[in-house]
């Protein structure tokens, strides 16, 4: 297992986000984790990097317990992920060139040209040649994405985090950025976490499905599981139908 | 309830949450500090970022610094005439400027300008730099904040802040001169004598401990707001807005205890 969540629980405040939360997925998976808006997904998903730490339970990063960690304990782990970002969270006072390269740029590990060179490949695998110099305000959301992406994969790391990959794109950019995932996932053979409540895009970059509901994993399917699922919360959530739209039909 | 009970409870209360959020946040920024020496000691500072700091805190605050420090030398030298001349010890105008810039105006104020002008920046970049999810992307790069953001902003703050004190007394005790001596018509020649006289290096020293104490105080809390900045746009207003109060509060605080502690550690 490169990931295991163990009874993870998290409080903010009054409110209870996580509730025990457990579940473990094996090195090469793609999973993608669904639940409503506000349901805890992204949480979850800073768990597993140690953006947030735990109340309770276990979070096993190649079996090491990440939640005990302090922020520089936890620099070795996070090497092995790249993480994209709701809004990209590109650094607006650097390039996308700079943005790219940030720590090949500080820890000075390759020449100038070789940093070049790796930033065109990547910035070629997710169809943005030649926009090196151009600053993050200039682009668009897909773009943005793309860059972000871009700079999560330059490093070749083991596993992937997408927070709500295509949240905030129209459909053809949404459309682009699920082509982008699953070219990444099947060329670098990386473990694949995705946060999303898109559930097109949830069944075309998941092999695997884990719904979060009330704070715990209610399901952990595959796609065609789930799609056929006559579970009402699954179903309900699948096909979009709310609690009042089901009061109205009755 | 009886009204009067009911506001004693809200002022409780009131003063509970006060006390808790000063000790919360001076708490905060104790273990900031011990972050920043951590990092300033097992990690090896980036020169080019502290330099850039250097710029953006130095040059580009002189103006403010030294506009402030030239009319303050200036009006502190018209009061001090308008006293002095009942007792005819007008000569001793400039002497009475040199000490009172050298040790407490110049830092004082070039410090509390520096906290409205940088300190507001700094929090309000690293706050913007917050709820855009920038900070969680540099951590989730295996890049620790206080690395990146923090170190080189704090350093270049303890750098730059005696060289613009300094440039910003200069500047004062020069604008005195001129006053008194075009303006006010005092003999230049005693006024500076009287000057160089009855100010000691004790007053420079004195000064340039301050101003080196309130660069760091200005750096840490300014940091420290930002970075825990609350989400959205009024969370970065706020950050930034308690950031130049705190600071500036901090600062007059401080100017206190350490002339009493320097005033007899440097007699």
């Amino acid at each position: 297992m490169i990931i295991e969540v163990r009874d993870v629980k998290k409080n903010f405040g009054s409110l209870a986000v996580l509730q025990g939360v457990t579940f473990s997925i094996e090195k090469g998976e793609a999973v993608t984790i669904i639940g409503v808006s506000g349901g805890g997904k992204s949480v979850l998903l800073k768990h597993l990097v140690g953006l947030i730490a735990p109340d309770a339970g276990e979070v096993l990063i190649g079996g090491v317990n990440i939640a005990c960690l302090d922020e520089r304990e936890l620099m070795p782990v996070r090497r092995q992920f790249g993480v994209l970002f709701q809004g990209a969270a590109l650094f607006d006072s650097m390039t996308v060139e700079d943005n790219i390269a940030f720590v090949f740029n500080r820890e000075r590990r390759y020449p100038r040209e070789e940093i070049a060179r790796r930033v065109e490949e990547v910035l070629e695998m997710v169809g943005l040649k030649g926009i090196e110099k151009k600053w993050p305000a200039d682009l668009s959301g897909g773009m943005r994405k793309r860059v972000g992406l871009a700079r999560a994969i330059i490093y070749r790391p083991d596993i992937l985090l997408y927070d709500e990959p295509t949240t905030g794109l129209d459909p053809i950019a949404a459309d682009a950025i699920d082509r982008l995932i699953m070219h990444v996932v099947q060329q670098l053979k990386v473990t694949s976490i995705a946060v999303t409540h898109d559930m097109r895009s949830a069944r075309r970059i998941g092999k695997r499905i884990l719904m979060l509901h009330e704070g715990r994993i209610y399901a952990d399917q595959t796609p065609e599981e789930i799609f056929k699922s006559t579970d009402p919360v699954i179903y309900r959530f699948v096909n979009g139908i709310s609690a009042q739209q089901e009061n109205l039909d009755l | 309830m009886r009204p009067i009970s009911l506001v004693a409870v809200r002022m409780t209360t009131s003063a509970k949450q006060f006390a808790l959020e000063w000790f919360s946040g001076l708490g905060r920024g104790a273990l900031l500090c011990r972050d920043i020496f951590k990092s300033i000691f097992k990690v090896k500072p980036v020169w080019r970022d502290v330099l850039y700091q250097m710029y953006f805190i130095g040059v580009k605050s002189q103006s403010v610094v030294t506009i402030t420090g030239a009319f303050t030398g200036m009006v502190l030298c018209a009061q001090t005439y308008f006293q002095f001349h009942k007792v005819k010890m007008d000569t001793a105008t400039l002497a009475v400027v040199s000490v009172g810039m050298g040790s407490e105006l110049g830092p004082v104020l070039t410090s509390l300008m520096v906290a409205g002008r940088v300190g507001a920046a700094i929090a309000a970049e690293l706050g913007t730099m917050r709820v855009t999810e920038q900070i969680d992307a540099l951590r989730t790069l295996a890049t620790h904040p206080v690395d990146f953001l923090v170190v080189p902003r704090f350093l270049a703050m303890l750098l730059v802040m005696p060289i613009l004190t300094a440039g910003s007394v200069c500047v004062g005790i020069f604008a005195a001169f001129l006053v008194g001596t075009f303006l006010l018509g005092i003999n230049p020649t005693y006024l500076w004598y009287n000057m160089l006289h009855y100010t000691g290096m004790n007053d420079i020293l004195t000064g340039m401990i301050k101003t080196f104490v309130f660069g760091a105080i200005i750096a840490v809390i300014a940091c420290d707001k930002g970075l825990n900045c609350p989400q959205g746009a009024e969370g970065v207003g706020r950050a930034t807005t308690e950031a130049v109060v705190y600071s500036s509060i901090s600062i007059l605080i401080t100017n206190f205890f350490l002339t009493m502690v320097l005033n007899k550690l440097l007699p």
